[in-house]
């Protein structure tokens, strides 16, 4: 099915059960008017995506099956599509400030995928939390964030 | 197999390599006029990342069974840490990408021991049997598994004549990001794909040659410069089941 036909079913199937949608589907800030729930992907690290934000929500699909077979076909292992960089980027902290798994709802490529009842068996065979290396710089960074919260916390 | 793997001749086997060992660091040992034996050190340049594979290098490997040692895992562990499988299986299903064989002559009683595993063919029967088009041969000689076209129907499987493909039967966890592996596919030794791609060499013939008998050897074997190609050339070698004209990337030697 065409991305665009799954948003306008899916758009279309938010509007007629919005009123019946559980608590934890918060609002988008940026939309709080329509009172519609949309899912909230996490940010991921940085500014940018390796798309613009609208293409990648889009195509992602396309983008890391292109890449797969590329990959696995051709030999070629350029970092912008490939699935462990998504996984480098998108690594979202558990309670216990270590990236949590996909079988962890909160996984970014859960974030939508739940709510639009998509399944991909991906991760399966794919790991899902970052390299160690990625691991390693994410723990670093929650600690350098956190000293400096008690840096700030303890003023000058 | 009934094997005594007690059964030791290590101490002189070692002490030999270490002399080997040594003076390639002096910079290589001339063996016959033309064969230098490089113990350290790849032939594999990298291919730039966004560069396709080409069929100008056909990968292959020389494994000379004259320096396997007896009851040496080495290659075996070391495929199974690189690649996240788990060595020691206890059911004959259980995923193995190399093992060892040891063959006997029942006549001399003359004893070989040799690392067995996906032979690389240049004619893949796995290829050829396959109905999806998963099991392929790269441009580079590699035979490989597309694990996301597999629907893990097996014929490979039986096709191999080296027994050199498993099934994963059960679910996983905690794979590698490097070798994804996953419930309801056929697998078997990549050549360390990953590894090639970034230059290096596979890890079974890495280890080798720092922690056992450095009997295994990575290269080229459309290039008649390197390595390999010279001591095929120079050398008697053999191919198992060379019978069935399969034009296997894996040579032995001393078999
Ligand atoms: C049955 C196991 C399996 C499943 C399921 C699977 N893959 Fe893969 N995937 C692999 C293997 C094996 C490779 C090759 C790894 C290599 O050569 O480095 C690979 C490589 C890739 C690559 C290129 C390497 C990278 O990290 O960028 C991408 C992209 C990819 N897969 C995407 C996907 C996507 C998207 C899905 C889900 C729709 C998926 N795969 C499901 C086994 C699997
Ligand atoms: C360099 C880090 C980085 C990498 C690599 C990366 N992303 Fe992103 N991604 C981001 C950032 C930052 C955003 C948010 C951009 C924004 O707010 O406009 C984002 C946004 C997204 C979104 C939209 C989320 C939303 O809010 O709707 C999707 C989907 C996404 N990325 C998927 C992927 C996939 C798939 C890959 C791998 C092919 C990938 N990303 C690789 C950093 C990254
Ligand atoms: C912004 C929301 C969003 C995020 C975040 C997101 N996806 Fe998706 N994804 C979707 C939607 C919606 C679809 C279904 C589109 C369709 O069917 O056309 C989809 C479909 C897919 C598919 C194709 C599934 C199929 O059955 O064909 C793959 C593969 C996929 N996503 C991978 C990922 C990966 C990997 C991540 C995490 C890096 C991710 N997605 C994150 C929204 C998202």
């Amino acid at each position: 099915m065409a991305p665009s036909s799954v948003f306008a079913i899916i758009l279309a199937a938010l509007v007629l059960s919005a009123s019946m949608a559980p608590q934890h589907w918060s609002a988008r800030a940026a939309e709080p008017s329509t009172g519609v729930p949309v899912p909230k992907p996490p940010k991921g690290r940085g500014n940018e995506c390796v798309a613009e934000t609208d293409y990648i929500r889009r195509y992602h699909m396309q983008l890391l099956d292109h890449q797969r077979d590329d990959t696995v076909h051709e030999g070629i292992r350029t970092k912008q599509f490939s699935l462990k960089q998504c996984i480098d980027c998108h690594a979202v902290q558990g309670p216990d400030n270590k990236p949590v798994a996909y079988d962890d709802p909160s996984h970014f490529c859960r974030s939508c995928h739940d709510y639009a009842a998509v399944a991909i068996d991906c991760f399966e065979c794919h790991d899902s939390k970052p390299q160690k290396s990625a691991a390693a710089r994410e723990a670093f960074r929650g600690s350098m964030l956190a000293l400096e919260g008690y840096l700030k916390a303890r003023g000058p | 197999m009934s094997r005594d793997h007690q059964r030791n001749n290590a101490p002189q086997e070692q002490s030999r390599r270490d002399i080997l060992r040594g003076a390639a660091a002096l910079g290589g040992l001339a063996l016959a006029p033309g064969v230098t034996l490089h113990l350290i050190g790849g032939e594999a340049a990298a291919r730039p990342a966004d560069e396709a594979v080409s069929d100008t290098h056909r990968w292959g490997m020389l494994i000379d069974a004259g320096k396997c040692g007896d009851g040496c895992q080495e290659c075996v562990t070391a495929c199974a840490d690189e690649n996240g499988w788990d060595p020691d299986g206890k059911l004959p299903t259980d995923a193995q990408w190399i093992r060892k064989i040891d063959l006997r002559d029942p006549k001399s009683g003359a004893e070989r021991t040799l690392p067995m595993m996906c032979q690389h063919c240049a004619s893949p029967p796995c290829v050829d049997v396959c109905p999806t088009g998963a099991s392929f041969k790269r441009a580079d000689g590699i035979v490989l598994v597309d694990k996301h076209t597999c629907i893990g129907c097996r014929y490979c499987v039986m096709a191999c004549p080296y027994n050199a493909r498993s099934f994963v039967h059960e679910p996983l966890t905690d794979q590698k990001a490097h070798a994804p592996r996953g419930k309801g596919t056929v697998e078997s030794c990549t050549m360390c794909v990953h590894r090639v791609d970034a230059g290096k060499q596979p890890a079974c013939v890495e280890r080798c040659n720092d922690a056992a008998g450095g009997a295994m050897l990575f290269g080229d074997l459309n290039d008649p410069t390197s390595e390999i190609s010279k001591r095929i050339a120079t050398y008697a070698t053999a191919r198992v089941r060379a019978d069935l004209g399969l034009d296997t990337g894996v040579y032995y030697r001393n078999i």
